[in-house]
């Protein structure tokens, strides 16, 4: 771990005034389960450590009186969010939580840590920068676990956040402050993400010392509900997860929001699966369908490693 | 000196064969157990390390100048230098010590090497690629036909033709491939030590399987004598054969600390801990099998290949294959040299592999038949190359009981489907030596009563202490929280290293011996208080009495005042291979898997695995119980999740951490049922080892179960999902 200076500011406007607009120079510390792992390897090497989980405005759960549905604050902890009786109308948002698989990460990581959770790539985490050589060592190498939709630049990797699938398909809005403490704006959350293309970028859409504060969810209505293809019961990242938000009357789904994850370097908001579930009942069989349609664009990178079936050709001796 | 040591027989015991706790599991669950990542000095240094990033290369240059002005760095030591030729990924080329880890870990940031980068090869599932770069080489074979060849024959030739007549005679055949991968130690603890030099002497707290061995690797590694070495070690935070080194970071630290002046800690960070700290080679085999109406095996044709690194090795031919061994086989060994680290030691070396590789041909070989695996493991335990068929036997029944196998039981690949879940069983058998270990301990009565021992063994977290507590407890007929236990330095008396299930024979051996020594004298002081002969007391429930004559007895405490006022001291020891009526070796053991598949995502689930285990006489039934649960644990980790992955194109070990390299959490282990099998028979044999056997057979159970389930093999562990995926498309196609 390289020496840093370490702040903790109580205020928004504190926080902001500590950041730096040159990218790499600063890092925000919340539940620091994934800074922590990153600075200790020096894939991150910041000058300063700005600690924003003891800002008193951004730890709160509150009822949004505006839009009528519910605002987080980016420092509020999961297991705090489970509890709240605020959003229990999200039951995509909760049963992320729930399936962690980590108690400790639930009581330590919060919500604005997981939507900006580095990437899970070893290339990146050893050192190699988030494109990986142009995403070449990826292309080239073991690519288990990486990109099977939006991979076509050089970024392989896919987006870490375990909560970004389903807040997405809620419709979740983020707070973004900074660079001043009279810059505000609210971005749909699916937004805040973008591809990187050229070595340098990250993930989100955010400036340096931009700081998103509070995730603000519509008003819960309607039915969600993740699912997420675990390796084992762990605190590992899943294989595959796919967040749904849906609209029914009458039986029948009217309006559909679709929000994969771990599969691309943005959370993957698939209109073809909304598409094919829309006008339909949920069944087992309209939901495969829907299944489908969400991967049937996709195109994983071609996987090098032998994988172990190598028995060769022919006699054995 | 005791007449005869022996144990107390079945249902005469109050301590031995009976559950207790752990006696550091207080401090354990406390946190207050000082392991050596725990230790730390006055003035010490962190020492962190850089490692080489290509799987081979040559190194260009080092230039180290920057990272000696890093403040806070005071010293740095070259473990390599140009010109020198990196053949695995991982492998050290400079330490730096600094007054903090950061301190060190910035300079090591700031060291620069020049690599000249050169081909490697890692592809060690690979025998092809492996041929066409060169890197294999004959590990050795065997074979042995029924028919001997005639005087003029050709023997290879005669073999030759015996093979393909068998397999040509042969009502049932098997053609197949099977694969386990390396996988490495993941000791919670990394690998290291940490050192102080007083004077001339050399005080070393080190994470060891082997603490009164390593004070000679010490010495001889810093041309000292091994006198001037102290090691200690209390609590060690696994090891499972990789931790029996003192290895060159452990020197490097007492360099280290001999040129500063201050203590050194030197241990080696997670991912080090992943490339260096030990990893278990890979087993790759195809096999010819024929067999005759009864699924009994007659004939046995394999070939197989992987890699311990750098300097080829792979699977012993000599465990191929496991434990069932038709009368006519050729087993041939090919090892391949990868670029990737040198294997150590891990539990039950060669087994686990050897049984995943051929014990699953036997249940393909079921599956060919249309027939009950459990059958054709039955019909083939006369065949059993330790001779201990019958134990297998009964151990099967008890196995099948206890999972139902009778009602669970369907062909392979045609239970019943619930959604997209398919459920099998599948079983296999394995055999361990686990003799004693050469040992002495010291024992010590006091004029009061108290009792303590004094034995350079170490506690790998598994209940040495505990054990040796218990046997001397037994001896002197007093509870086990009055015996006070001293272990892990090696100042004190010298015992093995914990390795081969070896630890329980040897403590059981030495404390049992110097118990008994002891107790014969204070026999002699109680007799003369009781007016009767040393050879008709006992000692039990505290007291010392006339054997038939409970009321004739005095406190050991008023036994023990006897001594005046010096202390009785007792040395006694165990030689390793002595017969001896406390200890021997060889085991059996029978597993059992039930497990789930989905066959939509590949995932595997355990629903239940039943270990049924021999291991001659029981010291401490919940301890045995927790060493196989720990086993079976460990099995699941290596068959469904545990993998070592290299970067096919720079050799780099990609998952080299702890959030990339999978283990199961306890809720992937299902329900584990542990039977100790302790008939009679068994108990009279003494104490063996329990330590490797049960971690041997869960790769091919839980292989066979999994193809049970789907009717397809998986044909290399671990079967993770996408493998399991990938052998149903195969099937498919």
């Amino acid at each position: 771990m390289k020496a840093f200076e370490y702040a903790q500011p109580t205020t928004q406007a504190e926080a902001l005034a500590l950041l730096s607009p040159e990218p790499g120079k600063c890092e925000l510390l919340a539940g620091g389960s994934d800074l922590v792992g990153l600075l200790e390897k020096m894939v991150l090497t910041p000058d300063r450590v700005v600690n924003i989980a003891e800002i008193d405005s951004m730890q709160q759960i509150e009822a949004d009186e505006i839009g009528g549905g519910v605002a987080i604050g980016a420092a509020v902890h999961l297991d705090d969010a489970l509890d709240s009786p605020l959003l229990a109308m999200y039951p995509a948002m909760m049963q992320v939580i729930s399936g962690l698989g980590s108690m400790q990460a639930q009581a330590q990581s919060t919500v604005g840590g997981d939507l900006f959770r580095r990437p899970s790539c070893w290339y990146f985490r050893s050192g190699n920068g988030l494109l990986a050589g142009g995403g070449q060592m990826v292309a080239l190498g073991d690519n288990r676990f990486h990109a099977i939709l939006g991979n076509d630049g050089p970024a392989k990797f896919v987006s870490a956040s375990r909560l970004a699938p389903a807040l997405i398909a809620l419709g979740a809005t983020a707070r973004v402050i900074g660079p001043t403490i009279d810059d505000e704006e609210f971005l749909p959350l699916e937004e805040l993400y973008r591809t990187p293309s050229r070595e340098g970028q990250r993930e989100t859409a955010l400036l340096p010392n931009q700081v998103v504060s509070h995730v603000i969810l519509p008003p819960g209505e309607g039915t969600s509900g993740i699912y997420e293809a675990k390796h084992g019961a762990g605190p590992g990242d899943p294989m595959a997860a796919a967040a749904a938000a849906l609209r029914i009357e009458g039986g029948v789904v009217r309006e559909a929001k679709i929000v994969l994850g771990q599969v691309a370097p943005t959370p993957w908001v698939s209109r073809e699966a909304a598409r094919a579930i829309v006008g339909q009942r949920v069944t087992p069989e309209t939901a495969a369908a829907a299944g489908r349609a969400a991967v049937a664009k996709a195109a994983p990178v071609r996987y090098r490693p032998s994988e172990g079936q190598h028995p060769p050709s022919g006699t054995v001796h | 000196m005791a007449e005869q040591y022996s144990w107390p027989a079945r249902g005469k015991t109050s301590i031995i064969g009976k559950s207790h706790s752990r006696l550091d599991g207080p401090e354990k669950a406390a946190g207050t157990a000082k392991y050596t990542y725990d230790i730390n000095f006055d003035k010490q240094l962190i020492v962190r390390a850089l490692g080489c990033p290509h799987g081979h290369a040559r190194i260009k240059s080092i230039d180290t100048a920057a990272a000696a002005k890093v403040p806070g760095v005071d010293y740095i030591h070259a473990f390599k230098k140009a010109g020198d030729e990196i053949e695995w990924s991982g492998e050290l080329i400079v330490a730096v010590a600094a007054i903090s880890g950061g301190a060190a870990a910035e300079g090591v940031s700031k060291i620069k090497v020049q690599y000249e980068v050169l081909d490697s090869f890692t592809a060690e599932d690979d025998l092809e690629a492996a041929i066409k770069a060169g890197r294999t080489k004959r590990g050795g074979g065997k074979s042995l036909t029924a028919r001997e060849p005639g005087d003029d024959d050709d023997e290879d030739e005669f073999v030759d033709a015996e093979i393909e007549r068998l397999l040509k005679a042969a009502k049932f055949t098997v053609d197949a491939y099977f694969g386990i991968d390396s996988i490495t130690h993941c000791c919670l603890e990394p690998h290291g030590t940490t050192v102080k030099w007083e004077g001339d002497r050399l005080v070393a707290y080190l994470s060891t399987q082997n603490v009164s061995g390593t004070d000679d690797q010490f010495a001889r590694g810093l041309n000292i004598t091994a006198d001037d070495v102290d090691v200690h070690c209390q609590y060690i935070g696994g090891g499972f054969g990789s931790k029996f080194a003192v290895d060159y970071w452990g020197l490097a630290a007492a360099e280290i600390s001999k040129a500063t002046g201050r203590p050194v800690k030197f241990l080696l960070s997670r991912d080090q801990e992943f490339k260096l700290g030990g990893n278990r080679p890979s087993g790759y085999l195809k096999v010819r099998l024929g067999a005759d109406e009864n699924g009994v095996v007659q004939v046995w044709d394999s070939h197989h290949w992987g890699t311990s690194g750098y300097t080829g090795g792979g699977v012993s031919h000599s465990v191929v294959p496991y434990v069932l061994t038709p009368p006519n086989y050729r087993r041939k060994a090919t090892s391949i040299k990868c670029n990737t680290a040198r294997a150590r030691a891990w539990r039950a070396p060669n087994h686990p592999q050897a049984c995943a590789i051929t014990q699953t041909a036997f249940d393909e070989l079921a599956k060919v038949m249309g027939a009950d695996s459990y059958d054709v493991f039955k019909a083939n335990l006369p065949s059993a190359s330790n001779g201990k068929a019958d134990l297998y036997a009964a151990e099967m029944e008890i196995g099948a009981k206890l999972i139902d196998w009778k009602a669970n039981w369907h062909l392979h690949g045609k239970g019943p489907k619930k959604g997209s879940v398919v459920e099998g069983l599948g079983m296999a058998l394995h055999t361990w030596g686990g003799t004693a270990n050469t040992s002495s301990a010291i024992v010590r009565v006091y004029p009061d009563g108290s009792v303590e021992a004094f034995c350079g063994t170490q506690d790998l977290g598994t209940g040495t202490r505990t054990v040796c507590a218990m046997v001397l407890a037994e001896t002197f007929g007093l509870p086990v929280e009055d015996i006070k236990i001293n272990i892990g330095s090696s100042k004190m008396p010298f015992s093995g290293a914990s390795g081969g299930s070896t630890t329980v024979g040897a403590v059981s051996e030495s404390h049992r011996r110097a118990g008994q020594d002891a107790l014969a004298e204070i026999f002699k002081l109680a007799g003369k208080k009781l007016d009767a002969d040393a050879d008709d007391l006992e000692a039990i429930g505290g007291r010392i009495r006339v054997k038939g004559k409970p009321k004739r007895s005095i406190s050991w405490k008023q036994a023990c005042g006897g001594l005046g006022l010096k202390p009785l001291e007792v040395t006694s020891s165990y030689k390793r291979g002595d017969e001896s009526p406390l200890s021997s070796s060889g085991v059996g053991g029978v597993q059992m898997a039930h497990v789930a598949v989905d066959t939509e995502t590949g995932i595997v689930k355990m629903k239940k695995f039943v270990a049924v285990q021999d291991m001659g006489l029981i010291i401490n039934r919940k301890l045995a119980e927790s060493q196989i649960n720990g086993a079976v644990i460990m099995g699941i980790a290596y068959s469904l999740f545990e993998q070592r992955l290299i970067d096919p194109k720079t050799g780099a070990f990609l998952n080299a951490e702890m959030r990339d390299y999978k283990l199961p959490r306890l809720g992937d282990v299902g329900d584990i049922v542990v039977s100790l099998y302790e008939p009679e028979s068994e108990r009279k044999r003494g104490v063996i080892g329990l330590g490797e056997p049960p971690v041997i057979s869960p790769g091919a159970a839980i292989s066979n179960a999994i193809c049970n389930a789907t009717g397809v093999r998986v044909r290399v562990l671990p079967a993770t999902p996408k493998r399991v995926l990938d052998a149903l498309k195969k099937a498919r196609a």
